[in-house]
């Protein structure tokens, strides 16, 4: 070789070198998802995961920290005005979005009139907003339609446009599919987030890089996150064997022990804020047109005492579950313990229960489970049903998927039916009261699928969805909730499991009890 | 001949619209697409209205009529979901789905005529013994499973081939194609064989029995006779005259692998048509399922007609109205 030829090798081998050097220095996140997102626009379709996915690109006024408490991001204080309903929001100078555009109040106008309109499917998570008011480029008024103490719950997932992009391009709108209309958000992305939007191919892949001229000091050391979905689990486990995926926010429950054995494998498990939960029908009759007992409080207890909630932990959640006894999880505000005790497994008691109530024997019901829910619901229901059984009822087990169930259950044409509540978005207490166990009317109850009314509970409810101190307000949640478990309204029986999965490539993930991935706290 | 083109075409419209009809009876048993497309806080009146503006409550027939005239103008509607135009989604998915049925179509002839021919020429060894009952595991084994299979060896034992995807694409106009870069060549692999096993065996099987009934001929046994050597007469001679219902089968059959690539296209997350089918059916899409099943079964439909109008140009006795048109097995 010459010494031109070797300087030239030199040269050459330094410069492969240094540019493997840099391209290891670009971290890349390859996310693998059970599903994919429905669209790039967080209005266009109620779903959480698209929302959680889109929180790192788009940001609300308010965020969740890294202990799930509420902290500022696009406001950076706020205060409530004298009348009580209108809040005053001071807004973060020196926010741009992804375009260069400035962040400013008639941004958070525009969002708050696209997201409430009557088209968008998420205004109910806005559902004390009436109206809002610039006051000057960086506040803003935003009225309610009453004293209501959880807006800044609802605002953590009230993602914020920027205006001008939305005027720009016609989509002030949301996309309104009964009008067959397609919306430029649903293919483009403009926020203020850690992450930008690089490309999307939908079902194949979206990649998002990181926002270089974020307002917050980063904690997280992504460059890149390639979020693919893979529906098939077996798929999805088999690419994060063999290093093609570094994370999934769903890793079958089956496959964890695989997982755990698996070399550069680490599995994050935790206990999900979603508390299972079996209802009551409290109408006049079952769905056969037999008499209701259920409307007995005695005979709603007898089914409890029949449940082994140890048993159903061990077997079926395979020791994965937390066994609840208060119908919210314990991070939830408005939890106590002394909610949490758990009745003992008696089928003695549960019998003399029921003779008691006067249940004949041999009484058949409608047991309505869905297929495509909760965390191996169709094996807890079939376990809850032969328990059932030995205390000699005959509940008709119905398992089929969930946009078949639902129908049933709001139409009444089911009986006892079971139920996930994570609380979310708003993390707190008041919304399984307002939602599950108000009596049906308005806004309230729309997952009282029983149809019962208990009037010391609504009041109680009414109270707390106005009180603005929040020791007080979440006093009268517990409250609320102890009736509810004295009245066995709802059977709690478990919070479920969740797992994560990484790859060694990751070095930190922290693991959310939402289980919403926030990538911008992880780091590789 | 033109008034038996035009009974086809006819006959083709009718059929279109009674799997039109069909579709829209099985949808009613899906449930509810508003459940899946609010969140939890919406109110029960926010659902009511959503269900009336999508025309949810209008009666089945209103309902089938509407999208009948909407799909005769090419109108299929947005996608509850993706909350795209349904021609645009799934014209953007047709292209993964049409190499990998090509692929898996090219596969299952390369590899099923020679294996045809080896296990008829040699029908009483041990090799072609092996191959029949193979051909046996071929068509029982469910392609998800052989899927699965095909991911445990390739993708995390051996660590070869992607486990899921479809590489990097390339854009020719509005065609997407994965044939042009290496990544995408790798990623079609496994969903293609994958694909192919049940049509390798098919092929395989067809030209075995063809090749059974040729080397009894006259014309074969001659060609003996005379000496040509052995392969040029099994290889040269006697396939020619086999491969006739082999292609015949295989064009028949790309329809069957359009339908049935879904399976596979949800083990290995290929972004095609039948990955949006199965979403949408998990989400009570209803434009997209209706768009879906109109598609492929004009795929069906169109297949059937050419086979049959070719065979009638083939055959004149076909054109007669008493005697029956085609031999389509759809």
């Amino acid at each position: 070789m010459t010494p031109k030829n070797l300087a030239l090798a030199s040269a050459l081998a330094l410069a492969t070198m240094l540019g493997g050097a840099a391209a290891q220095a670009e971290n890349v996140l390859k996310w693998g998802a059970n599903r994919d997102i429905g669209s790039l626009d967080p209005y266009s379709y109620g779903d959480s995961f698209t929302i959680n996915v889109l929180n790192h690109v788009y940001e609300g006024l308010v965020r969740y920290n890294r202990e799930l408490k509420i902290e500022p991001a696009l406001a950076t204080s706020w205060e409530i005005l004298e009348d009580g309903v209108t809040w005053r929001f001071h807004l973060r100078e020196g926010v741009t979005f992804h375009n260069g555009n400035p962040f400013t109040a008639d941004d958070v106008l525009a969002s708050l009139a696209r997201v409430s309109d009557p088209a968008s499917p998420l205004k109910g998570n806005l559902p004390a907003y009436v109206s809002a008011e610039v006051v000057d480029p960086l506040t803003i008024d935003i009225t309610l339609n009453g004293t209501y103490p959880l807006l800044l719950n609802d605002l953590t997932n009230i993602h914020i446009f920027d205006k001008e992009w939305l005027v720009e391009h016609g989509a002030e709108k949301p996309t309104d599919i009964g009008a067959g209309v397609e919306g430029y958000a649903t293919y483009n992305a403009n926020g203020t987030g850690p992450f930008m939007v690089e490309s999307r191919q939908p079902d194949a892949k979206t990649v998002f890089v990181k926002n270089p001229g974020w307002w917050d000091t980063p904690q997280h050391n992504i460059d890149r996150i390639e979020f693919t979905p893979v529906t098939s689990a077996a798929t999805r486990v088999a690419a994060l064997l063999s290093g093609e995926i570094d994370f999934t926010n769903d890793a079958p429950v089956q496959d964890l022990p695989r997982l755990e054995a698996a070399p550069g494998v680490n599995v994050l498990e935790g206990v999900d804020l979603r508390t299972v939960m079996i209802g009551f029908p409290f109408r006049e009759t079952l769905a056969s047109g037999a008499p209701n007992p259920f409307s007995d409080i005695r005979a709603r207890e007898a089914l409890y005492d029949a449940i082994d909630l140890e048993l159903i932990h061990a077997r079926v959640m395979r020791g994965k579950s937390r066994v609840a006894g208060a119908t919210v999880a314990p991070q939830i505000p408005g939890y106590a313990p002394e909610l949490d005790s758990v009745p003992a497994y008696d089928p003695e008691k549960a019998r003399a229960l029921l003779a008691e109530a006067g249940v004949p024997e041999g009484l058949e019901f409608q047991f309505n489970c869905v297929s495509d829910g909760l965390v191996n619901e169709e094996q807890f229901c079939q376990a809850i049903a032969a328990m059932w059984a030995r205390i000699g009822l005959k509940p008709q087990l119905d398992v089929a998927p969930r946009a078949v169930q639902t129908p049933k259950r709001t139409n009444g044409q089911t009986d006892i039916y079971t139920l996930g509540w994570a609380t979310l978005p708003m993390l707190d207490a008041y919304s399984p009261l307002l939602q599950i166990f108000h009596t049906k009317e308005g806004n309230a109850g729309v997952f009282n699928w029983g149809g019962w009314s208990f009037p010391e509970l609504d009041a109680l409810i009414d109270a707390a969805g106005s009180e603005l101190d929040t020791e007080k307000r979440l006093a009268m949640e517990t409250e609320a909730l102890a009736i509810v478990k004295r009245e066995f309204i709802m059977l709690p029986l478990h919070q479920q499991p969740m797992a994560w999965a990484t790859t060694d490539a990751v070095k930190q993930m922290p693991l959310f009890p939402d289980n919403k991935p926030r990538l911008w706290y992880a780091q590789m | 001949m033109l008034a038996f083109l035009i009974k086809r075409t006819a006959n083709a419209a009718l059929v279109m619209l009674a799997v039109a009809l069909l579709a829209f009876l099985i949808f009613r048993f899906f449930g509810d697409p508003v459940e899946m497309m609010v969140n939890e806080q919406a109110t029960q009146a926010d659902r009511a209205e959503l269900r009336e503006r999508l025309g949810l409550n209008d009666g089945f027939a209103t309902q089938y009529l509407r999208f009948v005239a909407h799909a005769a103008q090419g109108d299929f509607g947005i996608s509850y979901r993706n909350q795209q135009d349904v021609m645009t989604l799934i014209g953007e998915r047709f292209p993964a789905t049409f190499e990998l049925v090509l692929v898996a179509t090219v596969i299952s002839l390369v590899l099923g005529i020679p294996l045809g021919v080896i296990t008829a020429v040699y029908r009483r060894s041990k090799l072609a013994d092996a191959l029949q009952i193979g051909s046996i595991v071929g068509v029982s084994l469910p392609s998800f499973v052989t899927g699965i299979l095909l991911i445990l060896a390739f993708s995390v034992s051996l660590g070869w081939l992607p486990a899921f995807g479809r590489g990097e694409t390339v854009d020719i106009g509005w065609w997407s194609t994965g044939l042009l870069t290496p990544s995408g060549r790798a990623a079609l692999v496994l969903p293609a064989l994958s694909l192919s096993t049940f049509q390798v065996t098919l092929v395989m099987r067809l030209v075995r029995a063809e090749m059974l009934e040729t080397l009894r001929t006259d014309y074969v046994k001659f060609a003996r006779a005379r000496g040509v050597p052995a392969a040029r007469i099994h290889w040269r001679h006697a396939l020619r005259n086999c491969l006739m219902p082999v292609i015949t089968l295989t064009g028949m059959q790309i329809g069957n692998l359009i339908a049935f690539a879904l399976v596979t296209e949800t083990v290995f997350q290929w972004p095609g048509m039948g990955l949006l089918f199965i979403q949408a059916v998990t989400f009570v899409d209803i434009p997209v399922m209706a768009a879906y099943l109109m598609l492929v079964s004009f795929i069906f439909v169109l297949l059937n007609t050419c086979v049959d109008i070719t065979y009638a140009w083939v055959d004149p006795r076909l054109r007669d109205d008493t005697a029956k048109a085609g031999g389509g097995n759809g």
